[in-house]
């Protein structure tokens, strides 16, 4: 009798396209948050698959913090201009000059908190009621009780206490006026899984996750890229490093790793050997035990 | 790693655990964590951190699963959490559910989606209610594969007499289960690490294999239907470019079964019949569909097909009926379930109203014995009830398939996942 196994990344796959196609059935107007990073990068794959040969039946939001990796802006565009769907673009700097958010002060400011204003804001306006993010449970603490389906109250918080039971294949996506969804088609991948997937996808990543060197500084513990927005303090020497990033963020706290690494092979023996998360690099998580709970509950992605 | 593409070839099993504080549920995800390596330095250092600052006298690993605010002030874990590790040979993804007897919902959540159950009994204590609430909870939930690891055999000198006792205690009541075909007994320390990842020295009488190879060996791959074809269609697609003019795609995951190129289907609830005239995986064309495949077919004929028919074929139908009978777990804290309350249905890809025209009993999840003459369900809840739907449903019994046999009803004002049932 033939074998009827699929690999895990087989199974991983089809529950992805699974998720976005459900999302497209239970929702008027989705949107996919596409910020350039890997992950949303993977799910934008995943929906080309989903719905091909028809064109992805949903814009693509990006909530931009202005303080990007040029590389990161370049690659969103032309992955836009190719796929051909419709991008909408939230930008923090037009929160922070009507008011709506304060732009934090003092020697670890980031913008990293105010993409939750930004990003309720572009939901108003653009009347989206499903937001499709790349999150994934294994990623932190908080996201390890996330459900796929994951219902926002009219204010856009999260209330994880009190959150659906999600069983079998059976999502619900019912809601009241004003209330919308995170969905989180990634929510059992890994970061391994994602890299291995994009390896046997052949998906194209921006340059940023392979090695390169660069002037960082040393903040914090984490790496940070010498740019615009990162200017060495004076008790801080900016040195030229061989680098890679896992992760992609705002400029202002996403750290890079020391790497060789220059191809998905060498990526994913890289990660299997390391002993750090990937969020390990990122300045935003290390504020408190709770912070990704608390930025959640407020309408982080 | 000796062979750096293992990946290419690994599979997937999602397991349940459940249990108490104390049983060393934590301990044993801990060590399996550690052994294979998913637990990475600065984890450990934020948990080490903690678990001084709150005065623990071991680093905690239960603070590695609890991670929202509440649960950590209070010690206990409230939700199911999923966690993530791999071997060469598979990904594991294990939901892990607390073990009161109030968060019997988290615990029917986590095994939904399961393929194996490992249930923790203390070797001292032996088979306590608890023991029982899960397995019969696995077991209500269709999981094959239950994985008994009897723990702490330090604390009883490794001594064999002890754990056959044991064996022997779950053996008797587990002889009343109906869908466990697989019961695999492990002696364990999972504190000491004996039979967790490898063998153990103090235990020369087992002969069976440590946990971890048990978890990388057990063959669930005939687990799934792929006898009754099944293909409840989630969404049409229609391109509506000059290239792809006439295309009409139905896409779906697989619920049960096979189906090939060529094959002659049936279409629910319209009756009519075709031929599939490709299967799409993305792009690429292939042969045959299974589950739990997500696919795109395209029919000979232009049939009108929309969410929530099903695609089977016509010597092999499911039931079509209006009037069904039930298993159900009632989740609402706010909420009472009674005769002639009203919900929405949903089943498959489909959506309907239902109303419950009896409530036959309820199941003492740990006497396991049945309560007849009862009004309401309360949370937690379990038992056996007769539904009418608004329309025909297309269903099998949740025992052949857990696809077509699963619902969830949902409260029409509030919008809340209500209770989760399973067809009989």
């Amino acid at each position: 009798m033939q074998n009827y196994n699929l690999t895990h990344l087989e199974q991983l796959e089809s529950e992805a396209i699974f998720i976005l196609r459900e999302t497209a059935a239970q929702f008027e107007r989705p949107g996919l948050l596409f910020s350039g990073g890997k992950d949303s990068i993977v799910m934008a794959h995943l929906a080309a698959k989903a719905f091909s040969p028809a064109k992805i039946p949903f814009p693509f939001v990006h909530v931009d913090t202005g303080h990007n990796f040029p590389e990161t802006i370049a690659f969103r565009d032309s992955f836009v201009k190719k796929t051909g769907v419709q991008l909408i673009v939230g930008h923090v700097q037009s929160s922070i000059d009507n008011g709506t958010a304060v732009e934090e002060t003092g020697p670890n400011a980031s913008r990293n908190a105010l993409q939750s204003v930004t990003l309720l804001e572009t939901i108003e306006k653009e009347s989206l009621d499903a937001c499709l993010g790349g999150g994934r449970r294994d990623e932190e603490k908080a996201r390890a009780k996330e459900r796929f389906f994951s219902h926002r109250d009219a204010f856009g918080q999260w209330d994880p206490k009190n959150q659906r039971p999600e069983l079998w294949n059976l999502f619900n996506g019912r809601k009241s006026q004003g209330e919308n969804f995170r969905i989180f088609p990634l929510s059992n991948w890994t970061e391994m899984d994602v890299w291995q997937y994009a390896k046997i996808e052949n998906i194209e990543l921006p340059n940023l996750y392979f090695t390169h060197e660069r002037e960082v500084v040393d903040r914090n513990g984490s790496l940070l890229a010498v740019s615009d927005f990162v200017t060495p303090r004076e008790n801080e020497s900016p040195r030229q490093e061989i680098v890679r990033f896992r992760t992609i963020g705002d400029a202002t706290c996403t750290g890079a790793v020391l790497s060789k690494a220059s191809n998905l092979d060498e990526v994913i023996v890289e990660v299997a050997a390391s002993r750090v998360t990937e969020r390990g690099s990122r300045a935003d998580d290390r504020r408190s035990e709770a912070a990704m709970e608390d930025r959640k509950k407020q309408g982080y992605f | 790693m000796t062979d750096q593409n293992n990946y290419l070839d690994m599979d997937l099993l999602r397991f349940t655990t459940a249990g108490s504080v104390d049983d060393g549920k934590s301990t044993l995800i801990g060590r399996l964590f550690h052994d294979t390596k998913a637990i990475f330095e600065d984890q450990l250092e934020a948990i080490e951190r903690s678990s001084k600052q709150r005065g623990d006298e071991h680093v905690n690993l239960a603070l590695l699963t609890d991670g929202l605010r509440a649960e950590r002030e209070q010690g206990i874990t409230i939700d199911v959490a999923y966690r993530y590790f791999a071997t060469p040979k598979r990904k594991f993804i294990i939901a892990d559910t607390p073990g009161h007897i109030q968060y019997t919902r988290n615990m029917v959540t986590g095994a939904s989606t399961a393929n194996l159950a490992l249930i923790l009994v203390d070797a001292r204590n032996g088979v306590v209610e608890q023991t029982r609430r899960h397995t019969f909870i696995a077991d209500l939930l269709g999981i094959k594969h239950v994985a008994v690891c009897i723990n702490k055999m330090d604390l009883v000198d490794y001594d064999e007499k002890e754990y056959e006792k044991v064996l022997r205690q779950y053996t008797d009541f587990a002889s009343r289960l109906e869908n466990v075909t697989d019961l695999t007994f492990i002696p364990i320390s999972a504190l000491k690490g004996d039979n967790v990842v490898d063998r153990s020295e103090n235990m020369q009488w087992y002969k069976g294999p440590p946990l971890l190879y048990h978890l990388e060996n057990v063959y669930v791959g005939s687990d799934s239907n792929h006898v009754d074809a099944r293909f409840p269609v989630q969404w049409v697609i229609r391109p509506h470019s000059d290239e792809h003019h006439d295309f009409r795609g139905f896409s779906g995951r697989v619920a049960g079964g096979v189906f090939k190129l060529g094959d002659e289907v049936t279409i629910l609830p319209s009756g009519f019949s075709t031929k599939i005239s490709k299967i799409l995986k993305g792009e690429t064309e292939i042969e045959e569909a299974y589950h739990p495949q997500s696919v795109t077919i395209l029919l000979e004929d232009e049939i009108d097909v929309s969410r929530g028919d099903m695609i089977v074929k016509p010597n092999n139908q499911p039931k079509v009926e209006q009037d069904l009978d039930a298993f159900i777990c009632w989740f609402s804290g706010n909420k009472k379930l009674s005769k002639g309350s009203k919900f929405i249905f949903r089943h498959t890809t489909k959506e309907a109203q239902a109303i419950v025209s009896e409530i036959r009993y309820k199941v003492d999840v740990n006497s396991l014995r049945k309560m007849e003459g009862v009004d309401t369900f309360d949370m937690n809840d379990i038992g056996r009830v007769s539904l009418r739907i608004s329309q025909p449903i297309f269903h099998d019994t949740y025992r052949r398939n857990r696809n077509t046999g699963s619902f969830i009803l949902v409260d029409p004002f509030t919008n809340e996942t209500l209770a989760a049932g399973m067809l009989r």
